[in-house]
């Protein structure tokens, strides 16, 4: 069974459509990079996928009850907010809400901090840490969720590489143990070498979907993000490199 | 519970008791504990049980309720410097008292101006719920928040501007200070429900609030309802501030400064602030008004006025040190 199906979602905002008749299929073993450029609609389509904009259509989550839905999906949003100083493992609990409290709790916790080699600073305060150490409590909470879909908005954005490689590891780990996880990315560098698929968005449409030897084409990056780009093979993996802007 | 709550509930115990052993009327204190608990009908029982007892219980209930209030409007909307007063109920409930005593009927019926401000606090709360619309947001609460206190505020000064009488001007005035004197009973019976019944849908919002520590995307994702739970927030704030002004008028601060005092003590989760904060609560209008009643026994010092003279420089103390420690 499908973690998340999306038929014909359309949201509109302020009477301008962001989002146009978008059908999307995400299955279990799935690591999706959500690609396009800067309002593409990328964030848009997690959160009407989730059923926190209004939309029509149909989202397969949408339609759940909400704590059924949490349990169903994790989410990360964009915005790192840390409201209060808790320390690292209880915000990283915090994962735990839509779950009866049991003794899963603590396993899931000390193996979200564990995957994302937080448990040096589980006792510190979450907003004394720099922001690349925020973003990773971020997404061990969105681990300890436990939820089978994982949906992350710029989970890389200001990792160090060492940080945003092992975030994308981990990811694809939890797709091989038959997890789904759909990623908007703006590093295609990291796209092209971790996903095992990418959803290319523009103007509120998917203009590409397929395996990222695909969709990184230079004919669609040209089309959709206006650049040139190298694209090799390295390291028993493919490189992708953009180069420079395409002024047509 | 922790050490923390623990501590908190022994201090508001001891300053129960040392409130039920101070007045004028200059009895030892096991002597007046003796005729509260064991005493019979003599005129000593009845000072402890008509007099001192509402005014230490009311104080416990008025404290409490502002102290989890305080802790539960800062979880909501996620900033420090929220107190119980901004929903605009407590504004409301002060307008209806002025109108009771302005109109004289306060003069009249004893129970007048509560019953006159439980009635405009629930307006209030309908007026800001309206106002806020249906959403879960917590930006559209604030605004509507500030307009009906704005609203009630002017509509107060108005009545305090046309009123042809001083002496009631002078009444309005010193009642708006805020003050546990010379209740009764009837006062605790009275403002005990709604301040229960205020607590409870605030306790039990404290997991939506840990989580919605995470920003509403986040807290929405994992499962809270959010119109709900503003619902829950706003419902219970309103019952607790529109009762504890109608017996006690506008004691400001403690809202404020006791969840801020706190917060470090408790891992700064909301969901173990706000039974803290509201024993911190309790215990700091226990302090205050027994600071009213030893620190000038002769005159009517008002218990608004001391809790703001606490409350100030312990927030100007955290400024500084949150200053130290430098955040932006």
């Amino acid at each position: 069974m499908s973690l998340l199906t999306l038929r014909s979602l359309r949201v509109t905002l302020r009477n301008r459509p962001i989002l146009n008749d978008i059908s999307l299929q995400v299955e279990r073993g799935e690591l999706v990079g959500l690609i396009g450029p800067n309002g593409a609609g990328k964030t848009t389509l997690l959160r009407a996928a989730l059923g926190l904009v209004p939309s029509s259509g149909q989202s397969s989550l949408a339609d759940l009850a909400p704590r059924e839905r949490a349990r169903a999906a994790a989410f990360l949003p964009q915005a790192r907010e840390i409201a209060w100083p808790i320390a690292v493992e209880d915000v990283v609990a915090l994962g735990r809400t839509p779950h009866a409290p049991g003794p899963d709790d603590r396993n899931a916790v000390e193996a979200a901090l564990a995957r994302t080699g937080l448990l040096d600073l589980r006792r510190r305060a979450a907003t004394r840490l720099s922001g690349g150490e925020q973003a990773r409590v971020l997404i061990a909470r969105a681990l300890a969720q436990e939820a089978p879909l994982l949906l992350a908005d710029e989970p890389a954005a200001g990792l160090d590489p060492s940080h945003a490689i092992s975030t994308m590891k981990v990811f694809r780990a939890l797709a091989g143990e038959g997890h789904g996880l759909v990623v908007t990315l703006h590093d295609l560098g990291l796209a092209a070498r971790h996903c095992t698929r990418l959803v290319a968005l523009k103007d509120g449409c998917i203009v590409a979907d397929g395996p990222p030897s695909e969709v990184l084409t230079p004919a669609r990056m040209r089309a959709i993000f206006g650049v040139t780009a190298f694209h090799g093979e390295a390291d028993g993996g493919p490189v992708f490199q953009p180069l420079d802007v395409t002024r047509d | 519970m922790s050490r923390v709550t623990a501590a908190l509930a022994g201090l508001v115990v001891l300053l129960f008791l040392v409130s039920l052993s101070i007045g004028p009327a200059g009895i030892g204190p096991l002597t007046s504990l003796n005729a509260l608990f064991l005493g019979s009908d003599g005129p000593l029982a009845l000072v402890m049980r008509e007099i001192r007892l509402p005014r230490a219980l009311l104080a416990v209930l008025v404290g409490g309720g502002l102290g989890l209030s305080g802790a539960a409007l800062q979880g909501y909307l996620r900033n420090p410097l929220a107190e119980p007063g901004l929903i605009g109920v407590s504004a409301t409930a002060a307008f209806g008292a002025v109108l009771a005593l302005q109109t004289g009927l306060a003069a009249a019926y004893a129970l007048a101006l509560p019953a006159f401000a439980l009635a405009f606090a629930a307006a209030g709360v309908v007026l800001v719920l309206l106002l806020a619309g249906p959403r879960g947001g917590s930006v559209t609460l604030i605004l509507a928040g500030i307009a009906v206190s704005s609203l009630a505020g002017a509509l107060t000064a108005l009545v305090l501007n046309l009123s042809p009488n001083p002496f009631a001007a002078n009444e309005i005035v010193f009642w708006m200070m805020g003050s546990l004197a010379d209740r009764s009973m009837r006062h605790v019976w009275l403002a005990a429900p709604f301040i229960a019944a205020g607590a409870l849908p605030l306790l039990l919002a404290r997991r939506g609030l840990d989580a919605l520590t995470l920003g509403e995307d986040a807290a929405e994702a994992m499962g809270i309802r959010l119109g709900r739970l503003r619902l829950a927030l706003v419902v219970g704030v309103a019952g607790i501030v529109g009762a504890a002004t109608a017996v006690a008028g506008t004691i400001g601060f403690v809202g404020l400064v006791v969840p801020h005092v706190l917060r470090p003590l408790t891992g700064a989760r909301p969901s173990r602030l706000l039974p803290a904060s509201a024993l911190g609560g309790a215990a700091l209008v226990l302090a205050a008004d027994i600071a009213v009643r030893v620190v000038l026994p002769g005159e009517d010092l008002k218990l608004g006025v001391v809790t703001a003279l606490i409350g100030a420089p312990v927030f100007l103390r955290l400024i500084l040190m949150t200053r130290a420690e430098g955040a932006p």
